[in-house]
């Protein structure tokens, strides 16, 4: 069993309205010096078996297909990330 | 002539879609996201509303519904398919369209009675109207920002497919003002704002919206 993280990110020439109200959010909290904020979204995927070269592009194309929208959005298929919760 | 209307779970504007449809004389038909099958008929309406609760993205996942396998195919078959809010953005998402819809520039939803411009009448869904028109329909959406990279919306214009514009102050943010888009064919139409709840006095800010329906009466292709 192996983990997969993909994140995926609007495309720097796209607006991005969310994080233009988190970035708002914090400066109105007081959190000063943070000029830019941008939110993605990130996916854990537990894949069975062994992580092949074929099973890394299968991902790459689960990725294209369904997890971002290629038209607006990147993607990076990262493999034997740890999991994402804080630690 | 027999047009459907899809359901997905979470559609919310089917049913005036249907309302629509029977308004214009053609028989009204309900098709269910689950099933691959048109029921035979000669164009399909893509309502409004949050399909699949919007999770991932509009439209991402309704896109791959087994009833859009069906109209993929027909659509590329020159059947006249119209995308209405998060119709528009499964086409989108099932490349059907170029570019994509995403959240309104200034963060709100936004819910008024909207004027357009309609541009261009050589669609299966717009030649009822004539090139400059102005209509007021319902535009309500949260994320209804039509983006796409310079070339396309360069070409959309050259090529004339800017079904139609919205006039006034920028409702949410979509390039170039764009309120609706066709592909090459002109059979597949979407649109934010929503014709469906302008065809009857008793309940829209106009009747302006009945010439989407009444115009794909001539446009199917035969059966």
């Amino acid at each position: 069993m192996a983990r997969v993280v993909v994140e995926v990110m609007l495309k720097p020439e796209i607006l991005d309205p969310q994080g233009k109200a988190v970035q708002g959010a914090l400066s109105r909290l007081g959190f000063a010096g943070i000029s830019d904020v941008r939110q993605g979204k990130r996916f854990e995927l537990e894949i069975d078996g062994e992580l092949t070269p074929e099973r890394i592009t299968q991902l790459h194309d689960v990725a294209a297909t369904l997890l971002a929208n290629p038209v607006i959005e990147d993607f990076a298929v990262r493999a034997g990330e740890a999991s994402g919760r804080a630690r | 002539m027999r047009i459907g209307v899809v359901t997905f779970p979470g559609s919310l504007d089917d049913v005036d879609a249907l309302r629509a449809v029977r308004w214009s004389g053609a028989e009204a038909v309900s098709l269910w996201h689950g099933d691959a099958d048109l029921r035979g008929v000669d164009a399909v309406v893509l309502p409004g509303g949050f399909s699949y609760g919007d999770y991932l993205r509009c439209g991402a996942i309704a896109r791959f519904a087994p009833v859009m396998t069906a109209v993929v195919a027909a659509a590329r078959d020159q059947m006249p398919v119209l995308g209405i809010c998060n119709g528009f953005q499964v086409l989108c998402e099932a490349h059907l369209l170029p570019g994509a819809l995403i959240r309104n520039s200034h963060r709100r939803f936004v819910c008024r009675d909207q004027r357009l411009r309609i541009e261009a009448t050589g669609t299966a869904w717009t030649s009822a109207y004539e090139v400059g028109d102005e209509i007021v329909i319902p535009l309500k959406n949260g994320e209804g920002a039509y983006v796409a990279d310079t070339g396309t919306l360069d070409r959309l214009e050259a090529d004339g497919r800017v079904v139609a514009r919205y006039l006034g102050a920028d409702p949410n943010g979509a390039a170039r003002a764009i309120a609706g888009i066709c592909n090459q064919r002109g059979n597949v139409v979407g649109l934010m704002p929503h014709p469906e709840h302008a065809v009857e006095e008793l309940c829209g800010p106009s009747t302006d919206g009945r010439g989407f329906f009444t115009s794909v009466l001539s446009a199917a292709v035969p059966a």
